[in-house]
């Protein structure tokens, strides 16, 4: 694709509804924008949802539920907190979040990449997927709630547990990886097996896995500005089925 | 203002509620503008067919009196309800409760409240009930299982709902809650997925000061209600969350539990995380559970549960409804939504999520 020249647009949220403040973005996609500032957002939800493309979002304030679901290819930055839903079902492109985040974050994502700084909610990175060059991936730079990668069928999830508001949380909470069949969930530190969903284990990471986490880390930082030299500090763990395909006989007895 | 004909042949959609809450800890009062802003803010959570708040702090000029508020389906309804209240209570003042026309509120029923003091020589059916709070309960009871075309909505001291079929900005709208100033406010925007939208069918549902707001579904409504009637506490209302506000009074008030230990017994920690407690705990927990099995709340919740000695938010104990904290000053504010608290109050101390099971439990300190 040749490069575009880039348009820049600065649009206030205030109370408009989402809606009507969705179709503005659309509309100016229409025209040609290419990188929005977004301010005094709250509440608005479904923004960049289904956008495609090499597009650019800033947002000042609390964008609402289901912000980058479907996106495929623009790049998010949140100033502050995001809510719940954060790439549902998100496709290819990058959401930063300089802040902490809900529930359900990164549902059922099957490319690009969502970096949040701090805590998360519940129940993130449900349902991930990965296929051939598709490789979504998330990194929590907090600490997560229970059920992180419920159900995860590929992916990579990254849990730093360090910028936290929670001293006293563990990384993450129980039922960890439930239900998970693929995938890998990294862990900085060490994640007590008492937290782990049936079926999986935790092992110290190999030189094959830290090169994965190297790169990883290294975008994060760069991205949130912080020190990716700190965050390698300490060692790294990973959570993993420890059969093949373990839920495979669940409804079929071989 | 009873269910609709064939009410539970509907096709089911999938969405939640909104809720939100604040306190201010020094009794500071709080416009209702407030609540209403922030209750608009999450309108999408709901679908017009509920709506409502609960207010403390209200009636300071009969704050020795039960406030009764009354809907009723017509003037012979309440004059019904009216007279079981003469025969049990003193009836100190009898007014409308204020509103306006909406457009958008159609068909309300009558509502009316009133300030009640219970009666010194009680009538004879009720003349073994000693306790003056489980005498009220009885009445309140009284009115809405037996009196056609009444409900009793709201029965605390200096507290009020106000509750009904329509957005919240509608209700409040049609309340005049911009009128009204308190120390706590809970709303509620409804989403009903398994039972009717109707006016009793609104949140908050309340009795004797307690009120609460519920985001979710109580999939155990059928076994609560049950140990609720042996109880007698008689769920009137066709929705699920009617079994919390009871519950609430049973194992707190009657019960004499913290509201620690009750939501303990709402959410309670799971098996395997009481085999790893230490012996103290384990055996507090196992009673607990044994104790208490038939009012655990199953499914999913988030919930505000006020009274006159504050606001509590609880979450089911694998968080399947968002729940967010944040404070202000001497303001702890208790969402659905952190959009909705930055609306009313863009700059805040904190703000964190709580653990699932983990009661955040707010005391007002006058």
């Amino acid at each position: 694709m040749a490069t575009k020249a880039r348009k820049k647009l600065t649009l206030t949220a205030g109370e408009t509804y989402y809606r009507q403040f969705n179709e503005k973005i659309r509309e100016a996609v229409d025209q040609g924008v290419t990188d929005f500032v977004l301010n005094d957002v709250n509440s608005q939800r479904y923004i960049a949802t289904g956008l495609t493309g090499d597009l650019r979002f800033q947002i000042q304030g609390v964008p609402g539920q289901d912000m980058a679901a479907f996106m495929s290819g623009p790049t998010i930055r949140v100033l502050n907190n995001a809510q719940d839903g954060v790439g549902n079902t998100m496709d290819e492109g990058l959401v930063v979040v300089e802040g902490m985040a809900g529930d359900v974050i990164g549902y059922a994502m099957r490319g690009g990449r969502i970096y949040i700084k701090g805590d998360v909610g519940y129940r993130v990175g449900i349902h991930m997927k990965a296929y051939m060059d598709k490789l979504p991936t998330i990194v929590v730079g907090g600490k997560a709630g229970d059920f992180l990668g419920e159900y995860m069928a590929g992916g990579i999830i990254l849990l730093l547990g360090m910028f936290s508001d929670k001293p006293d949380a563990p990384v993450a909470g129980r039922s960890l990886g439930t239900g998970m069949h693929g995938g890998v969930i990294y862990v900085r530190g060490e994640v007590p097996q008492t937290q782990l969903g049936p079926h999986l284990h935790s092992q110290p990471c190999d030189a094959e896995d830290m090169k994965v986490i190297k790169g990883i880390v290294e975008d994060y930082a760069r991205e949130l500005k912080l020190d990716a030299k700190k965050i390698l500090a300490d060692s790294f763990v990973k959570v993993r089925p420890f059969s093949h395909r373990p839920y495979g006989n669940l409804y079929v007895p071989a | 203002m009873k269910a609709p004909e064939r009410y539970y042949d509907f096709q089911k959609d999938i969405s939640g509620c909104g809720i939100f809450g604040v306190i201010h800890k020094k009794k500071g009062l709080i416009n209702g503008e407030v609540p209403i802003k922030a209750m608009a803010c999450m309108h999408d959570r709901g679908n017009g067919l509920g709506g409502g708040f609960a207010a403390y702090g209200i009636y300071p000029e009969h704050a020795d009196k039960y406030a009764f508020h009354l809907m009723c389906d017509d003037q012979s309804g309440l004059d019904s309800a009216e007279e079981v209240l003469k025969r049990y209570f003193t009836i100190h003042a009898s007014e409308p409760i204020p509103t306006r026309r909406v457009l958008s509120v159609k068909n309300p029923p009558v509502v009316w409240r009133f300030f009640l003091s219970v009666k010194k020589e009680k009538p004879a059916d009720l003349r073994e009930v000693v306790d003056e709070k489980d005498y009220v309960v009885s009445v309140v009871m009284k009115i809405n299982t037996n009196v056609p075309g009444a409900f009793v909505f709201s029965s605390g001291k200096n507290m009020g709902a106000f509750k009904g079929v329509g957005f919240p900005e509608d209700m409040a709208d049609f309340y005049r809650l911009e009128e009204y100033n308190a120390y706590i406010w809970t709303g509620h925007n409804r989403f009903p997925t398994n039972t009717p939208g109707w006016w009793g069918g609104a949140h908050p549902f309340t009795l004797l000061d307690w009120s609460i707001v519920h985001n979710g579904e109580i999939s155990s409504y059928g076994i609560n209600r049950r140990f609720l009637c042996e109880h007698n506490y008689i769920c009137t209302l066709m929705t699920d969350t009617e079994v919390v506000a009871y519950l609430l009074d049973l194992l707190i008030r009657k019960h004499g539990l913290s509201k620690e230990l009750a939501a303990k017994v709402f959410a309670p920690p799971f098996w395997d995380e009481i085999a790893r407690m230490d012996e103290e705990d384990k055996a507090l927990y196992t009673t607990l559970r044994v104790v208490y099995g038939s009012a655990l709340l199953n499914g999913p919740f988030a919930i505000l549960v006020a009274d006159n000695t504050g606001l509590m938010g609880l979450n089911d104990r694998i968080k399947l409804r968002p729940l967010l904290v944040a404070e202000k000053d001497d303001m702890v504010f208790m969402s659905s939504e952190e959009s909705a608290v930055r609306l009313v109050c863009p700059k805040l101390d904190s703000v964190w999520m709580p653990k699932a099971g983990e009661p955040v439990i707010v005391n007002l300190e006058a």
